[in-house]
């Protein structure tokens, strides 16, 4: 096994133009999980911890650009004002000891359907930056993840980023496990409403080959939604919304449970999310 | 340091600064690691291994095969029916096949994948009801039946007004011991070995590792090392035989430590299992008969099966008074991973069974549960179901009067306002704010045997010396007794400084220089090396007393306190070191207690058992309804331990045992398909973490056995029985389903 | 390869790592120091819980070149040979120690919470427990000995 310990982005960037092959690591949290576990045995690890850039974020052109090695505990104390739905999912990843160390750009990485980052990042129409020595580009997150533990990074690239607008109306994350601390989703739920926009945006999560967003959920209930007057939605409209939302999985049985199961669990998660995010709309948001 | 305080463990120290050896940690200079070579399939024939690549392997020194097992390839703590390493056919997914040892753990760990094994795939049991059918292919040699227990109790005809049937189903529970199965075989020039290992019982480990290296039993010697937690799981051997086997070829000492994936398949587990009851009953709630059929998984190899369903059997009923019972308790082999000991040991299985007809029963009479509960309960001098006279305290209507007696707690949290997430079903998960949380109050009781049954010959051996060092009286206690956390390194301390009054007492490291202590399981150890502990402190004792009487003409009626030697009324005679002077005293004794007698083959009756122990559970439990996510809220016990020898280290028994419990009843399962563990990891076998597990409000009793030392009973088991039977009975009153297997599941509640 | 770093106050060197090897790995077998747990090796238990350059995580989560340079308090460290920290004579009075195999890391976990928190709630001390597998206990004398530490220090 190589090991390559770049101490620059410039430097890493290049040792991936020439290492391909590469596994980078961060917060080792699943990296270390598949080689203690003997799951994997990469030819080459490059670890990224030395990137001082990685680890920082800043606000640019209204949003908010992460750096993929920010670590789930400073989202929680440093951006969650500004990005309440990752943070709330961020305080259910793992551990205090795995919260320091994992990020949401190993998160990105694995891109495990099962990521705690991914609904929310999913509902807030995040951005994903890529980089390569050959140049930078910003994927959304919708377009992000292309199949089971496999993202739009090609081979030569890193990712450097993600980019979220600040909230713009209350956001949600909810998360099936079956012990109230320290697990993997059954299935999760995120969801964000765009006050200013009036929109409603979503993300699933441990229910489909990646995460998914649920377009016609937010599509029809953004129609339901009285935005000027701020009353409830009819009770048939919410059951609507949860079976739109359970609608868009696409779940099988597994160890951690069954098909129907996170169908059933979605809806409800859907529904109760609503409910929380419109309570929150209607005393909180000007 | 004296009987009935709560003495601090002298381990603690060590173990709080992380410096505590346990097997894990042991390391030998030029020391090679072993790895172990491990079935892929549930059942298949061995037609070839090929070590020819993994020998070429860099770093590896040594790798061995069935043919290299140096004496009789076959072990097993009641039958001898399993492997060291497989020859002609492997039974269970993860079945040891061949060994590696290495330079380095990685080179191991690829050399035993280079090594080449040719199967032929057969087609796996994977269902004990499935093993039993006449067509079924045999397992092993003698049937896939491993043992059938029959309990015929009272009049088999006898009919009632009331009768509750159900059927209920255990899953397979994993004792997940946070230390691995780990040790270290040093091989002596006489080839001899010397092996350090975590284990519940030396002697057993050093009787079938002697049968298998082809040794006699003073050349394999066994040291106890650090134990990193047990609860059954450290009974059968694991990487024994193979580190010694590795050690003696490779002339080099070799350590072994599995990973947590390996150790899932590498100790036996809990044996999950299908319970069917019938219950009969006049109509004021007392009980005429109950029937029922119990069938456990065995797994591949028999391990302590034997043992196990012979307590399904016996204790199917729980702790009433049953005038006519029918049992049929089979445990049957299959190609599942093997299952043994686990804390509680057969009666955690039943329970669910019988608490949850108890519950049924209730409901049918409409009668409080707890009220039917006392109108049945177990009474000393009662009869059980195996025609035994129950002697003793049998505090089944104290402990239940106790725990619903207990005030309950403040009811949840409204809705609105700001919510404490950790305090609801889901936790910070953020799954419910209160919306479909409903609570439930549950009651569950259980009993089970202490010590050894059915004949199996109980003692344990205890030497103690009493000697002067640096001008003051010393103890020194040696048993080959296993310390797993439990705490009984304290109460032997304790027990000795107690009987002989001195002040410094240390138990010395385990070993098999002393005679046997039998397991530290059954919930034994307080009672049997408790037991040997005292007797010989007592023999030593009485040799100071003659000592002091003849050296200074003493009057009778002195006594040790407080390292002197005194008089009746406690005036000093002699201080303990000058009496003694260079003299050691020491006495070595064997503690047997009361004989028990087999199971009738056909009727199950017999004086089986020596001590019984009994807890009571109340559950309070949340559930949100909608999502079947569950919190439980508060457990409350009651327990009757006798005497409590040192009653910090019986709270801890008690609160441990209660979380072990709650795992099985809401979240542990060992999962399975096609004979193939899913998840075989702590990511996906969940245990009860710091926010599962409630406060534990209980109630100790002491109500003293007469037959044993102190009067006390067994502590560590019953707590595991009960609480998750109590946590069942909670969700079925919060939610109105049957609940008719655990773990429960989220989609056992919903859909 | 070769890892260089701080361990508990001293320089500490090992030369001849395999690549794949955990922070933990090397803090056991190539520096002796046992202290820190080999429970579950995939960050599930907390009983290899560290300081990394002062942040709490699990050894068994860190790759031994991740730790090129950097400052590792072990639960060795906590102390020097002599006495115990408070959390550890908390632990030892509670009776929150049974078979041992997780308290080094709940030590150091406690440690951390109570250098950040001086008085926590039981809801704060659970949340900051949760990810420390105990199997013996039932966590009640845990979170005695962490209140009892609490008010101590």
């Amino acid at each position: 096994m190589n090991f390559l310990q770049p101490s620059t982005w410039a430097e890493a960037l290049a040792m991936k133009a020439a290492h391909p092959e590469a596994l980078p690591i961060a917060g080792g949290t699943d990296v270390l999980v598949e080689i203690n576990l003997d799951h994997n045995r990469p030819d080459t690890v490059m670890d990224l911890t030395r990137v001082a850039d990685l680890a920082e974020w800043a606000t640019e052109d209204g949003l908010v650009r992460v750096g993929a090695g920010v670590t789930y505990t400073r989202i929680i104390d440093e951006l969650g004002d500004r990005m309440p739905g990752l943070a709330m999912a961020s305080r259910t990843v793992g551990s205090p000891q795995i919260r320091n160390r994992g990020t949401v750009g190993g998160n990105l990485g694995t891109a495990s359907p099962a990521g705690d980052a991914h609904p929310p990042l999913l509902a807030s129409d995040a951005l994903v930056e890529l980089a390569s020595a050959s140049g930078t580009r910003r994927v959304p997150v919708r377009d992000f993840f292309t199949g089971p533990k496999r993202n739009a990074a090609r081979k030569d690239e890193l990712i450097a980023a993600f980019l979220i607008e600040p909230a713009t109306g209350p956001q949600t994350f909810s998360k099936v496990g079956t012990r109230n601390a320290m697990v993997i989703a059954v299935c999760s739920f995120a969801l964000a409403l765009d006050a200013g926009r009036r929109r409603v945006r979503t993300g699933i999560g441990s229910a489909g080959p990646t995460p998914l967003p649920a377009p016609e959920a937010e599509q029809f209930i953004e129609g339901e939604l009285d935005w000027d007057g701020r009353q409830p939605p009819s009770d048939a409209a919410v059951a609507r919304f949860g079976e739109l939302a359970a609608a868009a999985a696409k779940p099988i049985d597994d160890v951690r449970g069954t098909a129907a199961y996170r169908r059933h669990a979605l809806s409800v998660m859907a529904r109760r999310s609503l409910g929380w995010a419109w309570q929150d709309y209607r005393v909180g948001w000007a | 340091m004296r009987v009935g305080e709560s003495v601090r463990r002298p381990d603690g120290a060590a173990k709080v600064r992380g410096r505590f050896e346990y097997s894990s940690d042991l390391h030998a200079p030029d020391m090679l690691w072993g790895a172990t070579v491990r079935s892929p399939h549930p059942y298949a024939r061995i037609k070839a291994i090929d070590i020819s690549a993994a020998r070429a392997m860099p770093g590896v020194h040594v790798v061995l095969t069935h043919k290299d097992v140096t004496g009789r390839n076959l072990y097993g703590l009641e039958i001898k029916d399993q492997p060291v390493l497989a020859h002609d056919f492997v039974r269970y997914w993860g079945e040891a096949v061949a060994l590696v040892a290495a330079d380095h753990p990685e080179q191991a760990r690829r050399a035993a994948q280079a090594l080449k094994v040719d199967y032929e795939v057969l087609k796996p049991i994977t269902d004990a009801e499935a093993a039993l059918a006449p067509d079924a292919a045999k397992l092993h040699p003698n049937g896939n039946i491993t043992r059938q227990v029959k309990i015929r109790h009272g009049d088999q005809s006898a009919r009632a007004d009331i009768v509750v049937t159900g059927e209920y189903e255990i899953g397979m529970q994993d004792q997940a011991p946070l230390g691995p199965e780990s040790g270290l075989a040093v091989p002596e020039q006489d080839g001899s070995v010397e092996l350090h290992i975590a284990t519940q019982w030396l002697h057993v480990d050093q009787e079938q590792l002697a049968a298998v290296l082809g040794l006699p039993p003073e050349k394999v010697r066994l040291t106890m090392a650090g134990i990193g937690g047990a609860f059954g799981a450290r009974e059968d051997l694991s990487m024994q035989a193979h580190a010694c086997l590795l050690a003696l070829e490779a002339g080099r000492p070799v350590k072994m430590s599995y990973s947590r994936t390996e150790s899932f398949v590498g100790h036996v587990h809990r044996h999950p299992g299908r319970l069917w009851y019938e219950h009969g009953a006049d109509r004021d709630g007392r009980l005429v008969y109950v029937k029922a059929r119990i069938l456990l998984d065995g797994g591949a190899y028999a391990s302590s099966s034997t043992a196990v369903i012979a307590n399904a059997s016996c204790f199917s009923c729980g702790p009433y008074r049953v005038p006519s019972a029918t049992i049929d308790g089979i445990v049957a082999y299959t190609n599942n991973p093997p299952c043994g000991a686990m804390r509680g040991f057969g009666s955690v299985q039943n329970c669910y069974a019988h608490e949850a007809q108890m519950d049924k029963l209730a409901a049918e009479l409409k009668m409080d549960p707890v009220e039917l509960r006392m109108r049945n309960a177990l009474q000393t001098g009662d009869k059980l179901i195996t025609g035994q006279t129950i002697d003793g305290p049998v505090p089944v209507a104290e402990l239940l009067k106790s725990i619903a007696a207990m005030p309950l707690p403040a009811s949840g949290e409204g809705k609105g306002g700001d919510v404490d997430l950790t305090k609801l079903p889901g936790g910070v998960s953020n799954t419910t704010h209160g919306e479909g949380v409903k609570r439930g109050v549950g009651y569950a009781i259980g009993f089970k045997n202490i010590g050894y049954s059915e004949g199996f010959k109980d003692y344990s051996t205890a030497k103690v010396r009493l000697f002067t060092k640096d001008g003051k009286a010393r103890v020194e206690v040696h048993t080959a007794a296993a310390e797993v956390g439990q705490g009984l390194v304290t109460v032997q301390a304790q027990i000795a400084g107690t009987e002989l009054g001195v002040n410094d007492v240390v138990v010395l490291d385990a070993d098999t220089n002393v005679g046997s202590a039998g397991s530290s399981s059954a919930s034994r150890q307080t009672y049997i090396t408790g037991g040997a502990v005292k007797t010989a402190s007592e023999a030593v004792r009485d040799r100071v007393i003659a000592m002091a009487r003849a050296e200074l003409r003493a009057p009778s009626g002195l006594h040790i306190e407080n390292d002197n030697v005194v008089t009746g009324t406690g005036k000093l005679v002699v201080p303990l070191a000058t009496l003694l002077g260079d003299e050691v005293i020491e006495e070595t004794r064997e503690f047997h207690p009361r004989q028990t007698f087999p199971l009738d083959a056909e009727t199950g009756q017999a004086d089986a058992h020596m001590q019984y122990a009994f807890a009571a559970h109340r559950a309070v439990v949340d559930v949100d309804a909608e999502l079947g996510l569950l919190k439980v809220v508060e457990l409350a016990t009651a327990q009757d331990v006798g005497k409590a020898i040192n009653p910090q280290a019986v709270e801890g028994q008690i609160e441990g045992g209660s979380a072990q419990g709650l795992g099985l009843a809401v979240m542990e399962e060992i999962q399975l398909k096609d004979g193939v563990i899913r998840n075989a990891s702590f990511t996906d076998y969940l245990l009860p973490t710091i926010l599962d597990m409630p406060p534990v409000r209980m109630d100790v009793l002491e109500l003293g056995d007469p037959n044993s030392p102190y009067g006390l009973k067994g502590v560590g088991e019953p707590p595991t029985i009960s609480s998750g039977p109590a946590i069942a009975a909670a969700v079925r009153a919060a939610t109105g389903r049957p609940i008719t297997r655990v773990p429960i599941r989220p989609h056992d509640l919903t859909l | 390869m070769k890892v260089a770093c701080t361990v508990n106050g001293a320089a500490r060197e090992a030369d001849g790592v395999w690549e794949g090897e955990s922070l933990l790995y090397v803090l056991r077998e190539r520096f002796g120091l046992y202290g820190s747990k080999n429970a579950c090796e995939q960050g599930e238990c907390g009983s290899c819980s560290v300081f990394l350059d002062g942040v709490l995580v699990c050894a068994c989560l860190v790759l031994g070149g991740q730790a090129n340079g950097r400052t590792i308090v072990t639960v060795e460290g906590l102390t020097d040979a002599s006495g115990l920290h408070p959390v550890q004579q908390a632990f030892v009075e509670a009776g929150a120690v049974q078979c041992g195999f997780c308290t080094p890391g709940l030590v150091v976990a406690t440690h951390d919470l109570l250098q950040r928190v001086r008085k926590p709630t039981e809801a704060q001390i659970r949340e900051a427990l949760a990810g420390n597998i105990c199997r013996c206990t039932g966590y009640a004398k845990i979170i005695d000995a962490v209140n009892l530490a609490a008010g101590r220090t």
